[in-house]
């Protein structure tokens, strides 16, 4: 798959889900790729370094979403 | 005078040890008066305000942190976590006050010049407090602000050659013991396999695609100093094939009292004249030793590596020549519940450097393969074995069951035959079976 498609699949499935959820983990990006986890890691670590997601990390598990959006991007005075 | 009133931390102080309180309010003594004139990058008073969420923390009785966030330096899903205050108001210096996790070097050996170097870094850019070291092995540096984080990453990565240890669903800082380096038990270069691991998986440390963390530890025999068996996912401890290598001259020595036991440990009182029979053959775990006629016997099929006679006494036995390593999986230690030791996965495997340690990589891949694929979210390996059963994992190494897979006979419910694994197979009607089985 290419960077290009597997942008527009992510960002259109997250942004569909964008009002109820914007943290997801990375068995939910790759299943939304319908990859296995190594080639979907491949993709998705170029999306963050394209900066189209960004981590988001507990200090015990991490996730994934769309560069700026959900709660904790505003809510922690990051701006 | 202290900014905060903490009448409850004073009273920690209070008891026999020595108090991380005391430790605060030195260190926010010191960022006070600034003897060096450090150009502080984040607030002077930080300690203060830390010493006084603390003890608000005390009296409420709930923590006013908040963690988890996006802030991180670019490109990396680990090794920074967010921290926030949820009293800024009260506490400005500790609004932000993100944690950083440094890679510890292998057995933990440093300078003294790496030292300073990394604390005068920390003064500068961070609160100064430090933890030597975090639970899971690395150097813990607590507090700073968001701007700081890159700046700080550049310098240790540029000047200083050091990287960021491991967080979130990542590997995590490979830990080892100090090994070859200085103790002589252990069977395999621990440092070397840690570091090499650790280089070559920088993609698995740094960006986060398992379905949650995963430890390595490295123990370079069965004493464990590390403790990889209980708290690691994937442990590695030193072991050897042939037999304990025993000094008669030296046993009799032992039992003369010419030598201290367990090398002069333990020897804060007066425990008598050794024991041979009463100290270390009584106390063999399989009753696979006896001295007899002035002479050491170790029936060494029997011995399962307990280490205890050669801790006791380590002039005359030593672990044998040929030397590698047992790897266990699926330990796990978290605080609340649910700690499990490791299960034994590859009873023996030579450590082989020249090769780049392929044999060792080949386990730990096909684990994180299975383990990614078939692994929930928040679901450690340990968990994973227990759900899908051991023979399941057996499978996705493609390594075969053996003896020492089975705890012991009759007791262990992870290894059933399969038709085709039988010589003939075997014809199963359920209907004809159930006729005299109810369900």
């Amino acid at each position: 798959m290419e960077i290009a498609e597997a942008k527009e699949k992510i960002v259109e499935a997250l942004t569909k889900k964008s009002k109820s959820k914007s943290k997801f983990y990375f068995n939910d990006l790759s299943e939304i790729l319908e990859l296995k986890p190594r080639e979907a890691k491949k993709l998705i670590s170029k999306l963050v370094e394209d900066e189209v997601l960004e981590y988001w990390s507990s200090g015990s598990t991490t996730m994934y979403g769309l560069k700026g959006t959900g709660k904790q991007a505003a809510a922690e005075h990051e701006d | 005078m202290a900014k905060h009133k903490t009448p409850l931390l004073d009273q920690l102080e209070s008891g026999p040890w020595p108090s991380f309180v005391s430790d605060l309010k030195q260190e926010a003594a010191a960022r006070a008066k600034n003897e060096k004139n450090v150009e502080y990058q984040i607030s002077q008073d930080v300690v203060e305000d830390l010493l006084g969420v603390l003890e608000l923390s005390y009296k409420d009785g709930t923590t006013h942190w908040k963690h988890g966030g996006i802030v991180g330096v670019f490109g990396y899903g680990g090794g920074v976590i967010g921290r926030y205050c949820d009293q800024p108001g009260l506490f400005p210096g500790v609004a932000h006050f993100h944690t950083i996790r440094v890679a510890q070097p292998a057995g933990k050996f440093y300078t003294t010049e790496y030292l300073k170097q990394l604390c005068d870094l920390w003064d500068l850019r961070g609160s100064g407090l430090t933890n030597m070291h975090g639970s899971t092995g690395d150097i813990i540096l607590l507090g700073t602000t968001t701007p700081q984080i890159e700046e700080f990453f550049f310098e240790l990565t540029h000047n200083m050659n050091q990287d960021l240890g491991g967080s979130g669903s990542n590997l995590r800082t490979p830990a080892d013991c100090i090994g070859q380096a200085r103790c002589e038990f252990a069977c395999y270069d621990t440092q070397d396999l840690c570091h090499t691991l650790t280089n070559d998986y920088q993609d698995e440390l740094h960006r986060p695609a398992f379905p949650y963390k995963f430890k390595f530890k490295f123990d370079g025999c069965p004493n464990c100093c590390v403790a990889s068996i209980a708290r690691s996912d994937m442990s590695f401890i030193g072991t050897w094939k042939d037999d304990i290598r025993i000094d008669q001259d030296a046993v009799a020595g032992y039992v003369k009292g010419e030598f201290k036991p367990n090398a002069g440990a333990h020897s804060g009182r007066d425990w008598g004249a050794f024991d041979i029979q009463k100290e270390v053959i009584a106390l063999c775990p399989t009753e696979c030793m006896k001295y007899e006629n002035g002479k050491l016997e170790i029936d060494n099929k029997e011995c399962t590596r307990c280490m205890h006679c050669i801790n006791v006494m380590p002039r005359a036995l030593k672990p044998g020549k040929e030397t590698g390593l047992s790897i266990l999986v699926g330990a796990k230690a978290p605080i609340l519940d649910g700690a499990q030791m490791g299960s034994l996965l590859v009873p023996f495997v030579e450590v082989n450097k020249e090769n780049g340690y392929e044999e060792i990589k080949e386990v730990v891949e096909a684990i994180w393969d299975w383990w990614m694929e078939e692994g929930k979210n928040r679901e450690r390996l340990g968990e994973l074995m227990k759900r899908q059963g051991f023979q399941k994992m057996l499978e996705a190494t493609n390594i075969k069951p053996v003896a020492q897979h089975v705890q012991e006979p009759r007791t262990n419910p992870y290894i059933f035959w399969k038709e085709e694994e039988v010589e003939g197979g075997w014809e199963r009607d359920v209907n004809e079976f159930r006729k005299n089985h109810l369900r």
